[in-house]
C-alpha cells in the first residue's frame, strides 16, 4: 500500500534539502532578530565574509576540504548500514600516521614523500577503524558503542604520545616537531602562482584537488563497483547479503576501514597543508560535523560536496560575523551552525510527505490530462 | 458489473433485522493507489461471511477501516443499523467488533488469561479484575467449546490454540462481530477445520464472522454468504450454496483461471541431490533439521509438505548455503557440497543450485534497489557484468530487460526500484533471476506467497517447465494446494523430521493433513480412510 510514484532526483536532493536549508535559515533569523540584530545583515556579513574577497573563497574551501573527507568517511560506513561515529578519532589517528611519516621519512623525494604520506593517512585511520569494525562483525558489539569508545581512547592516546614522545626536547607545548618545509603540501595560491595567476594567500591547498579526487572515486567505488555493491546489499539488507554469497562480516569491515581511510585524509589539510605539524586536538570536532554533511548530502558525493562547502561558508562567515558584530559571539554561530545540522539532518523528513503527495496528486492529475 | 450488485440476504432473515454491518460507499486512496473504490457491503446478522479477493484486492484495507486503523476518504459505516464514526480500535471494540489478526497480538510470556485481559484490567489492583477474568473466560470457553487452560503460557501453545486466545480476548471484550484476517494461513487442515466448527459455534449463538481469506476451499466450506474483492472494487456478492470456486476465482481475477495445473508425467533421470542424514541447528543450538535424508532426481519435483515453522524453512536454507549444516551430508551430482565446511551460496552457485527463498523481502531482493541492482542479486561477481573492475550497467540493464521479456515482469523498466513492483512482479523477477541461469538444481521456497492469481498460474507454469527441461526441483510450501498440484514426489515434515513420503498420485488432504501434524504415515492412512 505504499506510494507507487516516486519522487524525481530533483525534488529529492535538490527541493527538499532547499526547504530544510530555508528553514533553518528562518528560524536563525527570528533568533538574531530576538537579539535585536538585523538578520538581513547578518546574512549580507556571511555571505561577505564567506565568498565576497579571495581569501575568503580560500579559508572556506580550505574547511570545505575538512568536511567533504569526513562527510565521504561517514557515508561510506552508511552504507553499509553503520554508523560510524568515529571519524573524528580514526582523523586524529590519521594525522599520527601522517606526522610519523613526514618525520621519520623525511628523506624522500616530494613526490614519494606525497603517496606516502597518502597511504600513511589511510592505513592509520582505517587501522584506527578495523577494531571496532571487527567487533561489530565478529562479536556483534554495537559499532556505535564502540566507535564512540575509539573517540576517546584515540584522545587520550595522542595526548601522551604528543606529551611524552613526539614533542620535541625543550618544547613546552604538546606538539610535534614541525615537517620539512620541503615536504609539506603546496598551497593553492602557490600553485596558481606556477602558472603566474596571481591569488591571495589563503590556507587553501593541495589536499583541495584531492579532496575532489575523492569524491569521484567513492562514487565509482560505491555504484560501479562490486564491492560497493556488496556493501549497499549488506547495509540494506544482511539477510539479503547473505543469501547472494556476500558475507556481511566481511563486507562490514571492509567498509570501516575505507571510512576509516577517508577519515584520517582529513589530517593531509591539516597536519601536512597548513599547520605543518601534529597539534593536540586539531580535529576540531570536523569528524562529527561531517555526520551532518553526509546526510544533508544523502550520502552521495556530489551532495557531500554541496553540504560540505555549505558548512565551509557556515564556518568561515560565521567566524567573520562575530569578528563584525560583537553581540553576534561564537556561540551564536554555532547555534546557527546547529539549527542548520537540526533542519536538515534530524528532520529531514519533515516537509517530505506532504511534498510527496502534492507531488503526486499534480502527477495524478497530469495523468489524467494526458488520458483524456 | 451491475447486475452481480444485489445485496446479499442473510439466512433466513427478513430484512426487519437490520445488517450487522453495513458499509456505504467506503473510499480510500494510498497516493496514487486506489485500495477501495466506493465500495458497499452487507453483512447478515448470525452469518458467516466471506470476503473473497487476491492479494491487493483491498479486502485488509477494508476491514482495517471497519477496525479503526484507517479512515475513509469517504462513506458510512453503520452497525445493527446505527451510524457509527469509528476513528480507532477503541470505538470499534466499544460498538461490539472484534479482530483476529493474521499475525496475532500475543504476549507470549503471559498466561492466557493474562493475555485477555490485557488493556480491559479493570482498576489499578489487578487481584480483583482476574477474579472476575477468570469466571468470565470458564464461561466462553463453554459456551464456544474453545478448551483452552486459562493459565497456560501462550508462547508454549500451539498456533492453533494461540488463534483460540486471539478469539476468546475478543469475545471477551463483548464483541458480537468477529472479523478474522487469513486465518488459516499458519493452521493444519485439522486445525482449520477445528477452527471453523468454532466459527460455526459462534454463529450458533448469534455472532456475527467476517472471514477474510484467498482460499475458495474455505469459503465454500465455512460461510453463508461471500462478496467478492477486485482491484479495489467489491465485484459480486453470492449466497455460497449457489455459487462454484470456478465462479468465484474468475469473479477475483476478471477472466477464467486454471485451477488445477495440467503437467504431463514426470520423466525422472539421474540423481542430482543427494541428503544423507541432514541436521540443522539454530545459533542457539535448537534443532531444526532433525537426521533428513532423501534424494531429487533430475526431471522431477519433489515437494516438502509442512505446517509453518517445522524445520523445512531451515532444511532449505541448508541446501542453498546460508546456514550451516551441524550434521550429515549433502551430495550434488555426486560431489559433497555440504554447506557450511567452506561452502556457501556462492559456491553453490557456481555449481548450479538456485534458490529462490522464501521470503521475498527478507531474502530475494533489496528493495530499496532498483530492479536492475536486484537483478544481479547473488550475481554480481559474474564476469559478464563487469567491466574491468567495474559493474557494466548497460549490460546489466540490458539482461534485465530480457529477464522482464522472458518472465513478463510489469512494467518492463529496469530502472525502477523492486518497492514499487507487485507482489507477484517482483516474485517474477526474482524466478527469471535464478531460472535464467539454467541450474541443475532449483530450490524453491513459497513461490506464489502473496502473488496475484495471475501470476500463480505462470508462475507454476515455469516451474513445471524447469522440471520438463530435465532439472532437478525442490519445492517447500505452506499451501497444501500448491504442493500437491505441482509436486511428483511429496515429503511431509514434522518437527524437523521428515516422516514420510507420499506419491503425489495418491496424495489426499487428510493423509497429509495427518502426517503433517505428526501422525505415521501408515497410521495416517488408516485413519483417513475411516
Amino acid at each position: 500500500m505504499s506510494d507507487t510514484i516516486q519522487l524525481p532526483r530533483w525534488i529529492d536532493v535538490g527541493v527538499l534539502p532547499l526547504m530544510n536549508l530555508m528553514l533553518a535559515f528562518l528560524i536563525s533569523g527570528l533568533v538574531v532578530m530576538a537579539i535585536g540584530e538585523d538578520p538581513s545583515e547578518v546574512v549580507r556579513i556571511m555571505l561577505y565574509g564567506a565568498f565576497g574577497y579571495e581569501e575568503a573563497v580560500g579559508y572556506t574551501l580550505y574547511y570545505t576540504t575538512n568536511f567533504i573527507f569526513t562527510g565521504l568517511a561517514f557515508a561510506v560506513a552508511f552504507h553499509a548500514g553503520l554508523f560510524n561515529i568515529g571519524v573524528e578519532g580514526q582523523a586524529y589517528i590519521g594525522g599520527l600516521g601522517v606526522t610519523l611519516a613526514a618525520l621519520y621519512l623525511n628523506w624522500l623525494p616530494f613526490p614519494v614523500m606525497l603517496v606516502v604520506s597518502i597511504l600513511a593517512a589511510a592505513i592509520f585511520g582505517a587501522a584506527w577503524a578495523y577494531i571496532p569494525a571487527y567487533l561489530q562483525a565478529r562479536r556483534g558489539s554495537h559499532v556505535v558503542i564502540t566507535t564512540i569508545m575509539f573517540n576517546f581512547i584515540a584522545s587520550s592516546l595522542m595526548v601522551y604520545l604528543l606529551v611524552n614522545v613526539l614533542r620535541p626536547q625543550g618544547s613546552m607545548t604538546p606538539e610535534s616537531a614541525a615537517i620539512d618545509e620541503n615536504l609539506t603540501l603546496p598551497y593553492i595560491h602557490n600553485m596558481a602562482a606556477w602558472f603566474g595567476i596571481d591569488m591571495a594567500s589563503s590556507p587553501l591547498n593541495f589536499s583541495f584537488v584531492y579532496a575532489i579526487a575523492c569524491c569521484v572515486l567513492v562514487w565509482l567505488f560505491i555504484w560501479h563497483t562490486r564491492w560497493g555493491y556488496a556493501i549497499r546489499t549488506v547495509g540494506a539488507n544482511a539477510a539479503a547479503a547473505t543469501f547472494a554469497g556476500i558475507e556481511p562480516g566481511r563486507y562490514i569491515i571492509l567498509a570501516m576501514m575505507i571510512s576509516g581511510g577517508l577519515a584520517g585524509f582529513m589530517a593531509l589539510n591539516e597536519v601536512m597543508g597548513v599547520q605543518h605539524r601534529l597539534l593536540i586536538d586539531f580535529t576540531a570536532g570536523y569528524g562529527f560535523v561531517g555526520i551532518a554533511v553526509a546526510l544533508m548530502g544523502r550520502n552521495h558525493p556530489f551532495g557531500i560536496f554541496l553540504s560540505a562547502l555549505l558548512f565551509g561558508m557556515l564556518y568561515q562567515g560565521g567566524a567573520e560575523l562575530s569578528f563584525e558584530i560583537p553581540t553576534i559571539t561564537n556561540d551564536m554561530v554555532v547555534v546557527i551552525q546547529g539549527l542548520v545540522i537540526l533542519c536538515t539532518g534530524a528532520l529531514e523528513h519533515m516537509f517530505r510527505p506532504r511534498v510527496t503527495q502534492m507531488y503526486t496528486a499534480w502527477r495524478l492529475r497530469q495523468r489524467a490530462q494526458e488520458a483524456a | 458489473m451491475s447486475d452481480t450488485m444485489h445485496a446479499a440476504h442473510g439466512t433466513g432473515a427478513t430484512g426487519t433485522v437490520p445488517p450487522a454491518i453495513e458499509l456505504r460507499g467506503i473510499d480510500k486512496r494510498f497516493g496514487a493507489v486506489h485500495a477501495n473504490n466506493s465500495i458497499d457491503l452487507k453483512v447478515e446478522k448470525g452469518t458467516i461471511h466471506g470476503i473473497v479477493g487476491e492479494n491487493g484486492a483491498g479486502k485488509s484495507t477494508l476491514m482495517s477501516i471497519l477496525y479503526g486503523f484507517y479512515q475513509a476518504d469517504a462513506g458510512t459505516i453503520h452497525v445493527d443499523g446505527k451510524l457509527c464514526d469509528i476513528k480507532g480500535s477503541e470505538d470499534a471494540i466499544a460498538v461490539g467488533i472484534g479482530m483476529v489478526h493474521q499475525h496475532f497480538m500475543l504476549v507470549e510470556t503471559f498466561s492466557v488469561l493474562e493475555n485477555v485481559i490485557l488493556g480491559v484490567e479493570g482498576g489499578a489492583v489487578l487481584r480483583e479484575g482476574v477474579d472476575k477474568a477468570r469466571e468470565e473466560l470458564r464461561r466462553l470457553e463453554r459456551e464456544y467449546s474453545l478448551d483452552i487452560d486459562p493459565d497456560a503460557v501462550v508462547g508454549e501453545l500451539s498456533v492453533g490454540l494461540q488463534q483460540r486466545v486471539e478469539i476468546l480476548k475478543a469475545l471477551y471484550r463483548g464483541a458480537e462481530i468477529l472479523i478474522l484476517d487469513e486465518p488459516t494461513g499458519v493452521l493444519t487442515p485439522q486445525e482449520a477445520d477445528h477452527l471453523f466448527r468454532i466459527l460455526e459455534t459462534l454463529k450458533q449463538q448469534g455472532k456475527t464472522v467476517v472471514l477474510i481469506t484467498h482460499k475458495l476451499r474455505e469459503i465454500m466450506a465455512a460461510t453463508d454468504n461471500v462478496s467478492v474483492m477486485r482491484q479495489g472494487e467489491m465485484v459480486a456478492h453470492r449466497h455460497t450454496a449457489e455459487t462454484s470456486p470456478q465462479e468465484l476465482s474468475e469473479l477475483m481475477v476478471g477472466r477464467k483461471v486454471l485451477l488445477r495445473l495440467e503437467k504431463g508425467e514426470a520423466n525422472p533421470r539421474d540423481t542430482i541431490l543427494q541428503v544423507e542424514n541432514l541436521c540443522v541447528e539454530t545459533t542457539t543450538g535448537v534443532r531444526k533439521v532433525k537426521n533428513a535424508s532423501f534424494y531429487v532426481r533430475a526431471g522431477e519435483i519433489v515437494g516438502i509438505a509442512g505446517v509453518s515453522g517445522n524445520g523445512q524453512s531451515e532444511l532449505l536454507e541448508a541446501l542453498g548455503g546460508i546456514r550451516s549444516v551441524s550434521e550429515g551430508r549433502v551430495i550434488l551430482n555426486g560431489q559433497d557440497v555440504t554447506p557450511g565446511r567452506g561452502v556457501g551460496p556462492a559456491e553453490l552457485r557456481q555449481r548450479g543450485v538456485a534458490h529462490v527463498p522464501e521470503d521475498r523481502h527478507r531474502m530475494a531482493m533489496v528493495t530499496a534497489f532498483s530492479a536492475e541492482e536486484a537483478a544481479i542479486l547473488g550475481y554480481q561477481d559474474d564476469k559478464a557484468y563487469q567491466k574491468g573492475s567495474l559493474l557494466d550497467w548497460g549490460k546489466i540493464a540490458d539482461a534485465t530487460r530480457h529477464m522482464m521479456d522472458e518472465f513478463d515482469v510489469r512494467p518492463a523498466d529496469p530502472h525502477l526500484k523492486a518497492a514499487n513492483f507487485s507482489g507477484g512482479n517482483q516474485q517474477k523477477l526474482v524466478l527469471a533471476r535464478e531460472i535464467m541461469r539454467d541450474p541443475d538444481l532449483l530450490l524453491v521456497g513459497q513461490p506464489t506467497r502473496g502473488v496475484d492469481i495471475g501470476a500463480i498460474e505462470f508462475i507454476h507454469k515455469r516451474i513445471v517447465a524447469m522440471r520438463d527441461a530435465g532439472k532437478a526441483v525442490l519445492l517447500v510450501s505452506v499451501e497444501l494446494d500448491e504442493i500437491m498440484s505441482l509436486s511428483d514426489r511429496i515429503l511431509v515434515m514434522c518437527d524437523g523430521y521428515i516422516i514420510g513420503e507420499v506419491n503425489a498420485a495418491d496424495a489426499n488432504e487428510r493423509v497429509l493433513g495427518l502426517m503433517m501434524a505428526g501422525v505415521d504415515p501408515k497410521q495416517a492412512e488408516a485413519e483417513a480412510g475411516k
